[in-house]
């Protein structure tokens, strides 16, 4: 692991990772969502020199069944490049992926060769259990103490003894250190965690605990407003809860946190799936001022008129298909905020440049509850925009189409066939999708999360600013 | 050059070299003058770091330094500290890992970060053996006849007075040397220069430890 020179991936500020090479690889998240087929993880050739660009060169299947991959990250990042970590010298090497649903942890390699996934650890949940009290692993964020995984899960079968939290895996042995929180103060549900390096805090959301999430979703806890609808912001090396924001109750799940890649500002967004009141999904800036941190809605998208017979069961009474907010991620020179509407088939592109005054400059649809859109390609599409990964330099947005097994059969009855496609960035805002570019799984594969070789814009965190 | 002055060159020589290492702590001076877009942040965070690099080196020095008082086992005092260096740069060979806690400093305490960072790192044991040889050299001079007690006393005192000018020095290099290079990188050279430059000395480090504790050895022997 050790070498003279830092790794060529790890960039100080986010500008010089915008300059850095583009991706040639992509690593996605592939699922069986009847559970009869072993997870895997495709390495998808993203290199636009290459003979077999768009397409799947191999795909590394795990050693059970029913894991279900949700998020997974790297061993290392451009945060070790805090000085105050000491860690310069570690390696962008390892893929740490969690089963959300089995809460095993897989350990790849993807050295010596990218394309070859080479599985070296798999961490059994009864260790990560016994050492965290925690279940259902869900974001991998590597960082100064080591890798941070967050938990949707605490103890007991189901997950609700005990609140789920953070824990700490160590970045080289990929030992499971126990957990990061010294005080957690009223937090009690998780989702999502990011973090401001310099300034030393780190935000989190809530989703739901697994009863509420992982046989569907609960319809009578949403309209109950028991999903998560808090921010908790915390103090990163002291591990201590500080401040929680309340977006409301009606605000349900609050989903991803992405804080500006830039350390020197101070402020990010996160993305609400679903206001009860009138099934609008909306955009929050939250920001710090004078210590203290502040969340305002800035952003929303309404609900669209639908014909009850073309609806799920679930959205019949509704008379409408929500957007349905799923991921949200902003480009590394934080001036684009990419916004997943997977209920409506929507990928809108904001300009942020102004954090609390968002301006739509781009939408693509395609797939959709009811609009069904193609892509340009001509195929289908089932699902909707899910998870969304924009290359460093900011030119091509990435995603996928399906969101949780047991949510895709309510939201989707038909199915969605697992599908990764781009769209194109223009230089002063728009967006298009690229009708070359249209990856199918296969044998029945859902598509999760997808990273890019050598970071990406929801991975790498940075300690110097971009001046 | 006389062993005297040749000892002071290395203490200063030493200084230059922790200063470059941005494992001491210039990168944090680079981070936080483009975070606040003024050199004076640059400045800012080098007097801490430099605060807790002379704790460091004042912490590992007097305890010897004040040993070293007691005549009739100076030697074998300089020769379990020269012996104690070349362990721990053996041991830093082996375990090239940086101690976790570390990380758990908060930004906002650079004084106490560096304080740990240089003691973790033995920056104030390399400088040891160079210090136990100016520690010794001036008291040879008055001889071994003076009353034993009055002997013992004055050296104790002036020993801790040379192992804190030592820390002085050293750390005076140090902060030159760590100021030159954040602000040729915060001014002029940028953070890609940062990245190249940022070389992994653990083995480096570990050996300059090992040659220190040996020279050490060498000299008491």
């Amino acid at each position: 692991m050790e070498s003279v020179r830092l790794d060529p991936t790890f960039h100080p500020s986010p500008r010089l990772a915008m300059q850095a090479e583009p991706e040639h690889i992509a690593y996605t998240a592939l699922l069986s969502p009847d559970r009869s087929r072993p997870d895997a993880l495709a390495v998808v050739d993203v290199d636009e020199g290459s003979a077999t660009y768009g397409t799947v060169l191999n795909r590394a299947e795990l050693p059970h069944r029913g894991d279900e991959l949700h998020h997974f990250g790297w061993n290392a990042c451009s945060s070790a490049l805090s000085p105050l970590s000491c860690n310069a010298f570690l390696q962008r090497r390892y893929l740490l992926v969690p089963g959300i649903r089995s809460s095993r942890m897989y350990v790849f390699d993807t050295q010596p060769d990218p394309r070859q996934l080479r599985l070296v650890k798999t961490i059994e949940p009864d260790e990560i259990r016994s050492r965290t009290g925690y279940s259902r692993p869900h974001t991998v964020h590597c960082g100064p103490e080591g890798i941070y995984v967050s938990t949707l899960g605490g103890g007991g079968p189901d997950g609700t003894l005990g609140p789920p939290g953070i824990f700490l895996m160590d970045c080289q042995t990929f030992e499971v250190l126990g957990r990061w929180e010294i005080d957690r103060g009223p937090q009690e549900l998780h989702y999502d965690f990011w973090w401001n390096l310099p300034r030393d805090y780190m935000v989190s959301s809530e989703w739901g605990l697994p009863p509420q999430f992982e046989n569907g979703l609960v319809p009578e806890d949403l309209l109950g407003n028991k999903y998560g609808h808090r921010l908790h912001f915390w103090n990163l090396r002291d591990r201590r809860h500080v401040q929680t924001i309340d977006l409301g109750a009606n605000h349900q799940m609050a989903l991803e946190v992405r804080p500006a890649h830039d350390p020197s500002r101070d402020y990010g967004f996160v993305g609400v799936v679903v206001d009860t009141t009138n099934l609008e999904a909306s955009i929050w800036t939250w920001w710090r001022e004078g210590g203290t941190f502040h969340a305002r809605k800035t952003a929303t998208v309404p609900p669209e008129p639908a014909d009850p017979a073309r609806l799920p069961e679930l959205l019949k009474g509704f008379a409408a298909v929500p957007p349905l907010i799923s991921d949200i991620d902003l480009s590394m020179d934080d001036r684009f905020l990419y916004v997943a509407c997977w209920g409506t088939g929507e990928l809108r592109q904001y300009d942020v440049t102004d954090p609390l005054k968002p301006t739509l400059t781009g939408s693509v649809r395609v797939g959709g509850i009811v609009a069904h859109q193609q892509h340009p390609s001509g195929r289908a599409f089932g699902g909707g925009p899910q998870m969304t990964e924009i290359s460093r330099d900011g030119h091509r947005v990435f995603f996928t189409n399906s969101l949780y097994s047991t949510w895709d059969r309510q939201f989707y009855p038909d199915g969605i066939p697992g599908v990764q496609v781009m769209c194109r960035v223009a230089p002063q805002g728009g967006l298009e999708l690229d009708p070359r570019f249209y990856v199918e799984f296969g044998d029945g594969y859902a598509a999760h999360q997808v990273r890019l070789q050598g970071g990406d814009c929801s991975t790498d965190s940075f300690c110097y600013p971009s001046a | 050059m006389s062993s005297t002055s040749a000892l002071w060159l290395a203490v200063v020589a030493l200084g230059l070299y922790h200063g470059l290492n941005p494992a001491m702590g210039w990168p944090l001076a680079v981070a936080n003058g483009l975070a606040q877009r003024r050199s004076r942040a640059v400045f800012a965070t080098l007097l801490p770091l430099g605060g807790g690099h002379l704790a460091a080196m004042s912490a590992a020095l007097l305890p010897f330094a004040w040993l070293v008082g007691y005549v009739s086992w100076s030697r074998a005092i300089q020769l379990a500290a020269g012996g104690l260096v070349l362990l721990f740069g053996v041991y830093r060979l082996l375990r090239r890992r940086h101690p976790r806690a570390l990380a758990r400093i908060r930004p906002t305490q650079l004084a106490w970060w560096s304080f740990w960072m240089a003691t973790a790192h033995g920056a104030g044991l390399m400088l040891l053996p160079f210090t136990l040889g100016l520690c010794r050299s001036p008291p040879e001079a008055g001889g071994g006849s003076a009353a034993h007690a009055a002997v013992m006393g004055a050296m104790g005192t002036s020993n801790v007075i040379t192992a804190l000018s030592v820390a002085a020095v050293h750390t005076a290099a140090m902060l030159l040397a760590g100021l030159c290079i954040a602000w040729a990188v915060y001014r002029y050279l940028g953070l890609k220069f940062l990245s190249r430059v940022w070389l992994n000395l653990d083995a480096a480090w570990a050996g300059s430890l090992v040659l220190a504790g040996a020279a050490g050895v060498v000299s008491a022997a």
